[in-house]
């Protein structure tokens, strides 16, 4: 499959604070801290990224790199004693999620924003049936009568393309099998009709084959209801095949944010780079799989300078004083790399 | 799970592409096992009814519940009836346990109190299970200072010596001079509640933070679901098991507490006339008719003999783990 439409490449950047135009959804210089036993982590250290309609947005990164950090502030569902975010905004149609009353968040989720969550089976109640978990939200914010939530349920799981639908409704989750699960909660988020999607690595707990499917799946969804989505991932490889754009995250920061086609034919900072490398490739058997040296930095302490700058083979000494800023690259990318320019070969 | 039924369905379609079983659709005509969905308490029904003791014991309590409702089907002798002449007869063909002091007869006696010891362990467990699940799901899910304030206020009641807890409280209502029989029962259940709770809440409040911790409360909060529905629709179904557990066997303990409670003269008294205040009045002539000590107090064992085993077999089923 082809990369799919580059829709989201022309309009990055400059949107900012109109609200009529605004984008769906605007991240901007979120900070989040946990304030932990061995003192406060800081997990995101000025997050930046934003969703068009129709579009969608790849979040990449190692573990610990704060990608569902953010995706937990958008919903609103961090555990606030741990948590604290301490300064930014998460503007969802120019309305400032950090701004507004608990009533109308409660709001928003489910019909604006939705959620996709990494393990199915945790995430779905064990004690209910599928076909209720899906027809609660239907029967308490639609108020649908018990029968039309109970066909719309058997609906949304047909749109999942799960097989016999009207007899799984019936069933527990355990009654499902991985892929199946993932298939209901995907039908559970898209109940009541969101405008944004948000998939935290949704095919981690999934084997290879059904991946794709559910991948697919995902894209489909999207481009026949024109959500937004954000695809939370660490895995390169199902990026490449349904993201317009990709944010790569390190340490709590953006530190490269371009469309999918550019970042994988020219990525723009070294980490980027250092990943795609790592990747197993068919036409380079044979050779040893390079790999990113070190480990990702502890929160409780990130380096100076350029975080990346313990690991990157191209450090030199202004990085470990130095915190690079946002890099402009033309095409709306940006990479937080004093040598960006050198690296994508553009000056 | 394995049925034949369907794999010889199976072979029958002669080589046709066959979809893995549970994507089959159900067929028609077949008893219809494949499509039963099967939920925690539908896999524990069915682990409980292959157990001897679980089926014995509801049988027991099955058995005590008629007696309760229906006393008059198993005794047509009023058992306030006195007749000093037959006072402390041993049983004989006339009356099985024999006669009281008073020349009660025993047996009606027995069977008339069935429905106040009952009551008291029936409504004493509900009572603690409600209070304590409450607070102790309140504590659980908004954590924090209200946690720490319920869980304090828990163990300042825990903390309370249970018999002389009892008799403190129990002696306080008693002076309000209050003799009706329901009125009596509500004394006993009140301050069995009082002093029990916060074993039920710390049960609960621990279920329930690990339930808050699942993603399954993040997804509901995540999909819009307001605090309260969160609490009593998806938390709560799944913190009910252990309480479920502790409040059988609690109900067959809060049964011989009254039983206790009424031996120290704090109890139920007349008209609420319960197995223990019937061995209460034996007290004094255990050496000489022990009849009027052994059928209540036999009767009384084997009730909460029942619901301890009840209690055993549900947690059995419920908690597989725990075997």
């Amino acid at each position: 499959m082809a990369v799919q439409s580059m829709s989201g490449t022309g309009d990055l950047g400059e949107g900012t604070g109109v609200v009529p135009d605004a984008p769906l959804l605007e991240v901007e210089d979120l900070f989040v801290e946990f304030h932990t036993r061995d003192g406060v982590a800081k997990v995101l250290n000025g997050v930046s990224y934003h969703v068009d309609a129709g579009e969608t947005l790849a979040v990449l990164g190692e573990s610990g790199s704060g990608k569902s950090v953010t995706a937990q502030a958008i919903m609103g569902i961090l555990d606030v004693p741990p948590a604290v975010v301490r300064s930014g905004a998460i503007r969802f149609r120019g309305e400032d999620l950090l701004k507004v009353s608990d009533g109308r968040r409660t709001e928003l989720r489910g019909q604006g924003l939705a959620m996709v969550f990494q393990d199915a089976l945790s995430a779905l109640n064990p004690v209910f049936t599928v076909g209720f978990q899906i027809e609660e939200q239907l029967r308490v914010r639609l108020g649908m009568s018990r029968k039309d939530a109970r066909k719309r349920a058997v609906e949304l799981l047909d749109l999942v393309r799960i097989p016999n639908a009207a007899r799984r409704v019936r069933q527990y989750p355990h009654e499902f099998s991985g892929g199946m699960r993932q298939r209901a909660m995907i039908a559970m988020s898209l109940a009541l009709d969101p405008e944004l999607l948000i998939a935290d690595e949704p095919t981690t707990a999934l084997d290879v084959t059904v991946q794709a499917q559910i991948m697919d799946l995902l894209k489909e969804l999207q481009v026949e209801r024109k959500m937004g989505l954000i695809l939370i991932t660490h895995d390169l490889g199902v990026v490449a095949e349904v993201a317009d754009r990709i944010a790569v995250m390190y340490a709590g920061k953006i530190v490269e944010h371009a469309d999918a086609v550019s970042l994988y034919r020219n990525p723009g900072h070294p980490y980027t780079a250092a990943l795609l490398e790592s990747l197993p490739r068919l036409d380079l058997k044979g050779t040893e799989l390079k790999t990113i040296r070190g480990l990702p930095p502890s929160l409780l302490a990130i380096p100076p300078g350029c975080p990346f700058h313990p690991r990157c083979p191209m450090a030199e000494d202004r990085c470990r004083t130095e915190v690079p800023g946002d890099h402009r690259l033309g095409l709306g990318r940006t990479s937080k790399c004093h040598f960006a320019e050198e690296l994508v070969g553009r000056v | 799970m394995t049925d034949p039924t369907i794999a010889t369905q199976q072979a029958d379609a002669g080589g046709a592409y066959v979809t893995a079983l549970e994507h089959a659709e159900p067929t028609t005509g077949q008893p219809g096992r494949p499509g039963k969905p099967r939920s925690l308490w539908s896999d524990a029904w069915r682990d409980l009814r292959r157990r001897p003791l679980f089926i014995i014991a509801v049988v027991v309590i099955l058995f005590l519940t008629v007696v309760a409702l229906f006393p008059q089907w198993f005794t047509s002798v009023d058992p306030n009836h006195r007749d000093l002449t037959r006072s402390r007869q041993p049983p004989s063909g006339d009356a099985w346990f024999g006669y009281d002091v008073q020349g009660q007869d025993i047996y009606a006696r027995v069977v008339y109190g069935t429905r106040w010891s009952l009551l008291v362990g029936v409504a004493g467990s509900l009572l603690t299970v409600l209070i304590g699940g409450t607070i102790g799901l309140l504590a659980g899910y908004f954590g924090g200072w209200l946690d720490g304030l319920l869980s304090r206020v828990g163990e300042v009641f825990s903390g309370l010596p249970f018999v002389l807890g009892g008799i403190v409280i129990l002696n306080a209502f008693r002076s309000t001079g209050v003799d009706s029989a329901l009125a009596l029962v509500g004394m006993v259940v009140l301050a069995l509640a009082l002093l029990t709770w916060p074993i039920s809440m710390r049960i609960i409040r621990s279920a329930a933070i690990s339930a808050k911790q699942q993603d399954y409360v993040k997804a509901a909060r995540a999909l819009g679901a307001s605090p309260w529905r969160i609490i009593f629709r998806h938390m709560l179904p799944n913190c009910l098991a252990p309480v479920l557990v502790y409040a059988t066997i609690l109900l067959g303990s809060f049964i011989a507490i009254e039983a206790t409670l009424s031996f120290l003269g704090i109890g139920l008294r007349d008209p609420a006339v319960s197995w223990g205040v019937m061995i209460s009045d034996s007290r004094n002539y255990i050496r000489v008719a022990p009849h009027l000590l052994l059928f209540p107090a036999g009767i009384l064992t084997l009730t909460v003999l029942a619901f301890v085993m009840l209690g055993d077999a549900v947690r059995d089923a419920l908690d597989p783990k725990l075997r």
